[in-house]
């Protein structure tokens, strides 16, 4: 190896396009395997219910703070900046129909699963990868259970069922937070922004967001997983992987959020 | 029977087991003797398949589990038992949930013969009123126990030992040495144990092979080991430091 600094002879840089080409297929088969295996295992999920309950509270109820905070502001700074985007050409009475679409569409289930990716995802890998590399995912095949079957499953049906309830606190939360600043500072009373929100609503609206929502419930407990599998070296490896799991699920979350988008509304 | 036939195994550039022989007859303790780092645990990995083999076969009851799928693992396992070297025990579970859940996931056992048999299987290895102890409130020797409790919990047919008896005391020692020879006579158990602790191996074996650079270079019993003259089984069971083994 050079101790150049800078130093990408052509070589170094085809093996360095090489080494990440295939670790990405590599990532893609690794997925694909462990998310068919993990479906094999829900007939048997349902037989295991108290690990579902459990995960379902770590996701769910224990992500409730965070996601009434994010989600309160999220309300109210869209109504703030919709009545300055806005108060030029369109009536005042709409601010309810702008803030309740942005927020059942698009800013609760999006924000609501990044907040969580950050929260549960990072501690899903975090959890895995420490069973990793104390060998207790190998204690586990020792006693002839299946870690996906046992450790996934449960965490993925968590993920798609409770994203979806969180989302429906967030929009509740959120369109609070915004009839609550634009009653206090933007001088449209809660019965106009209710009347706003009510007269162009559609039941796609919250439908569209709410499956946005559970398919980020499902990226998020999948790459929690498969990081925290995929974890070696100790403790470093296990701080590697919880980074990757984020910062991954971040990333799939966005990408996902455009390609719903445009089956739902394109 | 477990028989290993020629095994190789390497991670990345480190040639770790290179062309291992060894056939463990049924009912049979065999203790493997080693220094450390030269594969012993590799070994125990291997027959349980959490390890691949590069190349060679390994077969129990002659089925050949090295040509196995991931998924037909399953039903071998649950007529193992294996002690991890640094125990592995579930931290989110108590003891309790730890030695039971073969029983819970395996057996229709109702909670309370459940419980009962927890309780009996910490009795053997001299733990009580643990069952709701979490493993991060445990000392290292208790870990080890509670390892072995959850080994030992479904009455398996094989057990693989990693280091039963490092981290105990002597009295301890002698306790678990005593119920790896009493599991042997009164249920006949086929069992592998790895250790470095010399008078536990001769207590406990039946037979003791020797993993040196690789291969088993040596295998007898007690007896045969106390008056072999093999330089390197000699030097590793006086615990010397001069002879053929090289210690850097
Ligand atoms: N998963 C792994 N990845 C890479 N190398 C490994 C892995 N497991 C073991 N090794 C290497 O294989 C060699 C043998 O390891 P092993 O744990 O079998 O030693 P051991 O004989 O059990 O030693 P000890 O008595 O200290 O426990 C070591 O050099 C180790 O670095
Ligand atoms: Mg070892």
């Amino acid at each position: 190896m050079s101790k150049i600094p800078f130093a990408h002879t052509p070589e170094n840089v085809f093996r360095l396009v090489g080494r990440k080409t295939i670790a990405f297929f590599e990532d893609v088969g690794g997925l694909a395997v462990m998310i068919k295996e993990m479906l094999w295992g829900l007939p048997k999920a349902v037989t295991r219910f108290h690990l579902i309950i459990e995960q379902m509270h770590a996701m769910g109820v224990n992500s409730l703070p965070l996601v009434a905070l994010v989600s309160i502001f999220t309300g109210a700074v869209t109504a703030v900046q919709a009545v300055y985007q806005i108060s030029d050409y369109v009536p005042i009475r709409y601010l309810g129909t702008m803030v309740g679409k942005a927020v059942m569409i698009e800013l609760a289930p999006v924000l609501t699963a990044l907040v969580v990716a950050g929260r549960v995802g990072a501690g899903i890998a975090a959890e895995l990868g420490t069973m990793k590399v104390t060998e207790q995912i190998d204690a586990l095949q020792t006693l002839a259970l299946d870690p996906v079957e046992y450790l996934v499953t449960p965490r993925f049906i968590a993920g798609v069922l409770m994203l979806p309830i969180l989302t429906v606190f967030a929009d509740a939360i959120a369109v609070a937070g915004g009839m609550g600043i634009s009653a206090a500072t933007l001088h449209v009373p809660p019965h106009t922004f209710i009347n706003g929100m009510r007269s162009f609503f559609k039941s796609m609206d919250l439908f569209s967001g709410l499956f946005k929502a559970f398919v980020f419930g499902g990226i998020i407990s999948i790459i929690g997983c498969y990081q925290g599998f995929k974890t070696y070296g100790g403790a470093e490896g296990v701080g590697r992987s919880t980074t990757k799991a984020v910062v991954l699920a971040s990333v799939l979350i966005l990408i996902s959020d455009y390609i719903v988008a445009t089956i739902l509304f394109g | 029977m477990i028989e290993i036939k020629n095994v190789f195994k390497s991670f990345g550039g480190n040639q770790v087991l290179r062309g291992v022989d060894l056939t463990i007859k049924k009912g049979e303790t065999m203790v493997i003797l080693g220094r450390s780092g030269c594969g012993k645990s590799v070994m125990l990995k291997l027959i349980m398949g959490l390890l691949r083999p590069d190349s060679g076969q390994i077969f129990v009851n002659g089925d050949e589990i090295t040509l196995f799928k991931d998924s037909q693992f399953n039903k071998l396992r649950q007529k193992f038992g294996m002690l991890f070297q640094a125990a592995a025990l579930f931290d989110s579970m108590t003891v309790d949930g730890n030695v039971g859940l073969a029983l819970r996931e395996h057996t229709n056992l109702s909670e309370k013969e459940i419980e009962k048999k927890v309780a009996a299987k910490l009795k053997l290895v001299g733990l009580s009123g643990v069952e709701q102890m979490k493993p991060a409130e445990l000392s290292g020797g208790m870990k080890k126990r509670v390892g072995l409790a959850r080994a030992i919990a479904m009455d398996p047919e094989y057990v693989l030992y990693d280091e039963p008896t490092t981290g105990l005391d002597p009295i301890m020692s002698d306790v678990i040495n005593e119920l790896i020879v009493c599991l042997r006579n009164t249920l006949s158990i086929t069992s592998i144990a790895v250790t470095h602790d010399i008078v536990s191996a001769y207590k406990i074996a039946d037979r003791i092979a020797m993993l040196y650079e690789g291969k088993i270079i040596f295998v007898g019993t007690p007896e045969e080991v106390k008056r072999t003259d093999n330089p390197v089984v000699r030097q590793f069971v006086e615990g010397s430091s001069q002879g053929p083994i090289e210690t850097l």
